[in-house]
């Protein structure tokens, strides 16, 4: 009996009882279908994520101050030492990789023109942030080049803030009030969107000697830099850790690259990914409980014809096939079409959000497949068995 | 050849032993023509079933072909089963859901014959039973007579040496009855060992040997033409006023 044979006489069966065939195949269609959707979302999720941080740009280092890594023996304790302008200036000077520098500031004020007011996010910075996070300006300029110390009274507006405080009067000249500092307006940005979770077109931008006297912060908040070349990122990454922990004695500073936080968020929504798949996955384990209940009835309803291939000389590996052969048939059948219904949700879903780029993952429609040739395995087994050892003369006697 | 000495076959029943068959020793050889009779729970079908592999007896031995049949692996039987042994059913037993042709070709399926060969095979078996015309039906598309002309292609398409038939006309009406024993009777004519269970005197009197059971044994051996003789003189009798 070749392995033809077991899928045609496997198919005479599943044919004859279409209803119950139909209503078993959807059980895993439909658990199929769910770990294909789900997974998409979350591998669009991923995707997402990562698109978000290459338009950061790739080759970009964060220091920012406090060690937030635990590590078993933390040595001296106590506060760390502030992340100032000196370090700032004494990195770009001494760490030749870095392309670009920028020292950063962040607190939030009231910003007013005239009788317009609003709460807003102020990023204290310099010139250098402009190609590090590639911004773009509309209208005038951005912060003067200089010395990062240089804290004149000048502001570049995000471009919500400078529609809503300006209306359709230009803003670039005009004196806003941050608190109760009062500034120029040197410059509006292009509308940007939201990175790393900060709304550029919310934000006001000044030189970042002026964020730190407005605040009254000795630390910054962080320092930004780009590596000269990709390829550079590690080394500038620990020649930055040399030169502060030179500075300040001790590592009281966390320096990360974008690529690892990247890294680990991948991470993050792959183990989600995949944890949302196990979930939709466990419905499959009950579509294939209810395989076994129709494999049962249908062992139990040809019993005769057990006999009877048992009286024709079928050897216990032909019978246990034939049965097997039905529960793996409806399993992979099933999930075939659960693949196709899936598919089709998601593109449903991709026409509705064209923001999520949600695609199925390959390692998930795999991975569902296998599942289900094995649930087809697993629980066509007992009832395979159960016909296997049914005792012939008993069987051919049963109408 | 079929040769059975002190063949016993006992069932545990509740916690109570049933004897289908005591000590049995029986000797068929090729080519004969036996029909086994008795009352019902006489161990006729249970005999048929272990001359056929499908039972092991408990006690005794079975030679098949001089080949120690209790010695045997399941695997083993199944091949006997497949080779040597063709059964026919009092209910036919064809797969409902299988034409006619597919009916008589699930044998050589099992056996590993190719596809080609096996329609065409099944097709000439159908044919030397008269119902080429009948090859794609479904069993229910066709009469009971038709149906034992297929199960008896299916029987012995695998070409046995023993043909085991249990009350092949029980279901089937006089004129159907008769088409399948004249075949039956064919193919004995062709060699092949016809064993055949009955209720039937008429028919089991058709037979060369007649092995009548009670209680699991066979108690009197007598031959065919001496039984048609007494169901001969007792319809003289009956018409005798």
């Amino acid at each position: 009996m070749t392995g033809a044979d077991f899928i045609g006489f496997a198919w005479t069966a599943l044919s004859r009882q279409r209803r119950r065939t139909f209503l078993s195949l959807i059980g895993v269609t439909v658990g199929v279908a769910a770990v294909i959707l789900l997974t998409a979302l979350g591998e669009g999720a991923r995707i997402y994520v990562s698109q978000q941080f290459e338009a950061l740009g790739k080759n970009l280092i964060i220091v920012m101050p406090g060690k937030n890594e635990t590590t078993g023996f933390s040595g001296v304790g106590g506060a760390p030492n502030d992340l100032t302008l000196e370090d700032a200036e004494a990195l770009a000077r001494q760490v030749t990789q870095i392309r670009e520098l920028a020292p950063v500031t962040i607190g939030e004020s009231l910003i007013a023109h005239q009788e317009r007011r609003r709460r807003s996010t102020v990023l204290g910075t310099t010139e250098a942030m402009k190609s590090i996070r590639g911004l773009r300006v509309s209208m005038g300029r951005f912060l003067p080049e200089g010395a990062m110390d240089r804290g004149d009274a000048v502001a570049v507006l995000g471009a919500d803030i400078a529609s809503e405080l300006f209306g359709n009067t230009f803003p670039v000249g005009k004196v806003v009030r941050i608190g109760d500092w009062r500034t120029r307006v040197i410059g509006v940005l292009e509308s940007q969107g939201t990175q790393m979770g900060l709304d550029l077109d919310e934000v006001v931008i000044i030189p970042v000697a002026s964020g730190m006297r407005l605040y009254n912060r000795t630390s910054l908040f962080r320092i930004m830099a780009s590596a000269r070349h990709h390829g550079d990122l590690e080394v500038v990454r620990r020649r930055i850790t040399e030169v502060l922990t030179d500075r300040h004695e001790e590592e009281d500073f966390t320096c990360i690259s974008e690529d690892s936080v990247a890294g680990a968020f991948s991470q993050i929504l792959t183990a989600l990914t995949a944890a949302l798949g196990g979930i939709a996955a466990i419905s499959l384990s009950v579509a294939g409980i209810g395989i076994m209940n129709l494999m049962l009835v249908s062992v139990s309803e040809r019993t005769p014809e057990v006999g009877l291939l048992k009286a024709l000389g079928a050897t216990r590996f032909q019978i246990l096939g034939v049965f097997l052969t039905e529960a793996i048939l409806l399993t992979t059948g099933g999930a075939i079409l659960g693949v196709c219904l899936g598919w089709l949700l998601v593109q449903v879903l991709v026409a509705v959000y064209p923001t999520l780029p949600a695609t199925p993952p390959l390692w998930a429609i795999a991975m569902v497949v296998a599942t289900a040739f094995a649930t087809g395995i697993f629980f066509g087994l007992l009832p395979a068995r159960r016909a296997t050892d049914l005792d012939p003369v008993a069987s051919l006697a049963r109408r | 050849m079929i040769e059975l000495s002190g063949v016993g076959r006992a069932y545990e029943v509740g916690g109570e032993v049933l004897h289908a068959l005591r000590d049995v020793d029986e000797t068929i050889d090729s080519g004969d023509y036996v029909a086994l009779m008795g009352p019902s729970g006489s161990g006729k079908s249970t005999l048929l079933n272990v001359m056929g592999c499908l039972d092991q007896p408990t006690s005794g031995t079975y030679r098949l072909d001089g080949r120690e049949v209790g010695s045997l692996t399941e695997d083993e039987l199944s091949e006997v089963r497949r080779h040597k042994i063709g059964f026919v059913f009092q209910s036919f037993h064809l797969i409902p859901r299988l034409s006619a042709v597919e009916n008589v070709a699930l044998p050589m399926m099992l056996a590993g014959v190719s596809v080609a060969e096996r329609r065409k095979r099944a097709l000439e078996a159908l044919e030397t039973v008269g119902l080429a015309k009948r090859a794609d039906h479904r069993p229910n598309e066709i009469s009971g007579g038709e149906a034992q002309r297929v199960a008896i292609a299916r029987a012995t398409i695998m070409r046995p040496a023993i043909l085991l038939a249990d009350e092949p006309t029980g279901n089937l009406d006089s004129a159907s009855g008769a088409t399948v024993v004249a075949l039956l009777e064919e193919l004995n004519a062709q060699g092949l060992t016809l064993v055949v269970v009955t209720h039937d005197p008429n028919m089991a009197a058709r037979a060369k040997r007649v092995l009548l059971m009670r209680d699991g044994r066979i108690v009197n051996r007598i031959a065919g033409s001496e039984l048609s003789e007494t169901l001969h003189r007792s319809k003289v009798l009956e018409a005798t006023p």
